[in-house]
């Protein structure tokens, strides 16, 4: 098993995210995400510099992948998320039909992000015929539905074509949105944002008016109110056949839960979850927000 | 080109009602999870779908099919099934979601036409050609995530027709892309066909006022003189930093009326009704108002005025009583 650190999903400004990936390449992720996937109008970082940043941890023996943007609605936007597809040197996570095409133009093989919906073995097929080498399932998906499609794949003498990816720790990325809701909640629109994300690190949290914590803004993506979390999960996983555990970049947390990952491959530990804050419902096929022992 | 007016129906009484009303096409559903509106009491059993298509076809008009949500690994072959269904009866077009499918029903059933639905986020030219090259589609529904300059940009270079949503309820995020209801309930668009479904609410008086719930989540809290509305989990109101707001959308239902002439000049093909849960009764009055409009349009293109009682009948039937230009708008957006 290979563990992975998902690309950040959090507005932060260009030092911080310098800083984060300089940690990152001394961490436990043999595996690198990064790129903008969320708002194309977080420029802090330039296709340009995250190709610099990518060169870095290439050279720190990890492997770095460039993750493309999931919503994109301008042709300004597939301009953009084309440079990142032709960059010449790095995998490049598709999180979009739109990338998944460019790709192929470019017969480079691709990891299909979880933002694409691949929920059954025909769909596997698809992706693979077009390039597809990494498949990361939709978060929505459970440990059982896995097992089926995967030994479906093993049936049909596809398993070797792709490695397995699954999003196992952080908030989880549930929905996409033409509108900003951190500009929302600031009382504009998104024209006129001024990128007020960057003032959120962790997004902000959106409760219940019981104080329950429901969903996180994070400008025109929803994510969980929870902290998604499978630490339990990964014998589990291992014998469901996934070769990639991620760990999102929600913040430096993240580095100590790739160490926690890790561990417990080694030394297995229960580790309960703090119901008013994580959850790793989608796993056992109820709802996301639960949690089950 | 005249654009298609294209409306939904749950049941046989609503399309006959959306057929004797001036819709162009009508497009339904299966009694089962393959489907996005897969609701109790709702749609066509193979008896009811082959009446659906003999009185639709009478009139000379368009049956269009929905096998919209994503097949599950242990039952492709349902959705397989539902597919070789719509095309015996004699569908005119299956609305697809799910790569799987869409191959499936683009090698066995060349001939029948293939349209992207809008459950499949296609909000680009590359994404469109992804369809266009692999599927050989025959139109895309746009999901509504685009202002209407990003609509007529796609519209200028498709090299498959565009079908947009004109008229109900708003979905905010990019359809097919939101788990909120799988989150928390279990049960999303994607796997089951439902969001926010009704087994999971609850309607609780209290001393602070009704409360709405999901899945015991406190979705919305009402005064005595506030409207409650169906806890729809992105209509309801949350705590941000002790702001109490519709931190996502407000009830308010997506009213295109005034877009007819730029939608129609830039060649949008087809206009479609949300709603297939609907009653008769709502697919009459607004089959009948769209007829209307799209008609006056047809007849003086130039001087396309849309007239107040169009809009009171909309708003009446709208949720929240309100409705808007949703992302259309930019500053929706």
């Amino acid at each position: 098993m290979k563990f992975s650190l998902g690309a950040g999903l959090f507005f932060w400004p260009k030092a911080q995210v310098e800083q984060f990936y300089q940690q990152a390449m001394h961490s436990d992720a043999d595996i690198i995400y990064m790129g903008e996937t969320v708002c194309s109008k977080r420029r802090e970082l330039k296709v340009k510099d995250w190709l610099g940043l990518a060169k870095e941890v290439a050279q720190s023996g990890k492997q770095a992948v460039l993750s493309t943007m999931t919503l994109l609605e301008s042709p300004a936007e597939i301009q953009t998320m084309r440079k990142y597809c032709d960059n010449g040197d790095f995998l490049v996570e598709a999180n979009d039909l739109s990338a998944v095409q460019i790709m192929h133009e470019l017969k480079l093989p691709f990891v299909a992000g979880p933002a694409i919906n691949c929920y059954n073995l025909s769909t596997l097929k698809v992706l693979i015929k077009q390039g597809m080498m990494r498949w990361v399932m939709p978060v929505e998906l459970s440990g059982d539905w896995l097992k089926a499609l995967l030994d479906q794949a093993q049936q049909a003498n596809l398993r070797d074509a792709f490695e397995c990816e699954v999003f196992s720790w952080g908030y989880l990325p549930l929905a996409y949105s033409a509108r900003c809701f951190t500009a929302r909640s600031e009382d504009r629109p998104k024209d006129d944002c001024r990128y007020c994300c960057i003032n959120y690190p962790q997004g902000r949290q959106m409760k219940s008016r019981e104080g329950q914590d429901v969903f996180v803004l994070n400008g025109i993506q929803t994510m969980s109110g929870y902290q998604y979390n499978l630490i339990n999960e990964i014998q589990n996983m291992q014998e469901v056949g996934v070769d990639i555990v991620r760990v999102s970049a929600d913040s430096e947390q993240a580095f100590k839960q790739l160490s926690l990952f890790k561990q417990q491959l080694l030394n297995p530990e229960y580790f309960p979850l703090d119901q008013q804050k994580e959850c790793n419902g989608y796993w056992h096929q109820i709802a996301g927000m639960s949690s089950k022992a | 080109m005249i654009m298609e007016l294209l409306c939904p129906a749950g049941n046989l009484p609503a399309l006959k009602t959306a057929i004797n009303n001036g819709a162009d096409a009508v497009y339904i559903g299966m009694k089962d999870d393959t489907n996005a509106r897969h609701f109790a009491g709702l749609n066509f059993n193979d008896g009811k779908l082959a009446k659906a298509a003999d009185y639709v076809h009478q009139h000379g008009k368009k049956l269009h099919v929905a096998i919209n949500t994503f097949a599950h690994p242990d039952n492709e072959k349902r959705w397989q099934a539902a597919v070789d269904n719509a095309v015996a009866i004699g569908c005119d077009a299956l609305i697809i979601a799910d790569l799987g499918v869409l191959d499936y029903a683009a090698h066995k059933y060349p001939e029948v036409e293939r349209h992207v639905s809008v459950q499949a986020s296609t909000t680009n030219i590359e994404a469109i050609r992804f369809f266009h090259d692999n599927f050989a589609v025959d139109r895309v529904v746009l999901p509504r995530v685009l202002s209407v300059q990003q609509v007529k940009q796609l519209a200028a270079k498709t090299p498959v027709p565009l079908e947009v949503f004109a008229f109900g309820s708003l979905c905010i995020m990019s359809e097919g892309r939101c788990y909120l209801s799988s989150y928390m309930t279990g049960e999303s668009p994607n796997t089951v066909g439902a969001c926010s479904p009704a087994k999971y609410v609850r309607w609780q008086e209290t001393e602070q006022g009704l409360e709405s719930r999901l899945n015991d989540v406190l979705i919305d809290r009402y005064l005595p003189d506030e409207n409650a509305g169906y806890p729809t989990l992105c209509k309801g109101r949350f705590d941000v930093d002790d702001n109490v707001y519709h931190a996502l959308e407000e009830p308010t239902s997506l009213n295109t009326l005034e877009l007819i002439p730029q939608l129609s000049q830039m060649g949008i093909v087809s206009v479609k009704i949300e709603g297939r849960q609907r009653s008769p009764a709502y697919v009459e009055q607004v089959a009948k108002t769209w007829r209307m409009a799209l008609d006056r349009y047809q007849q003086s293109p130039d001087d396309f005025q849309i007239e107040q009682a169009w809009m009171n009948t909309l708003a009446n039937l709208s949720e929240g009583s309100q409705t808007t230009l949703g992302a259309y708008h930019r500053k929706w957006q």
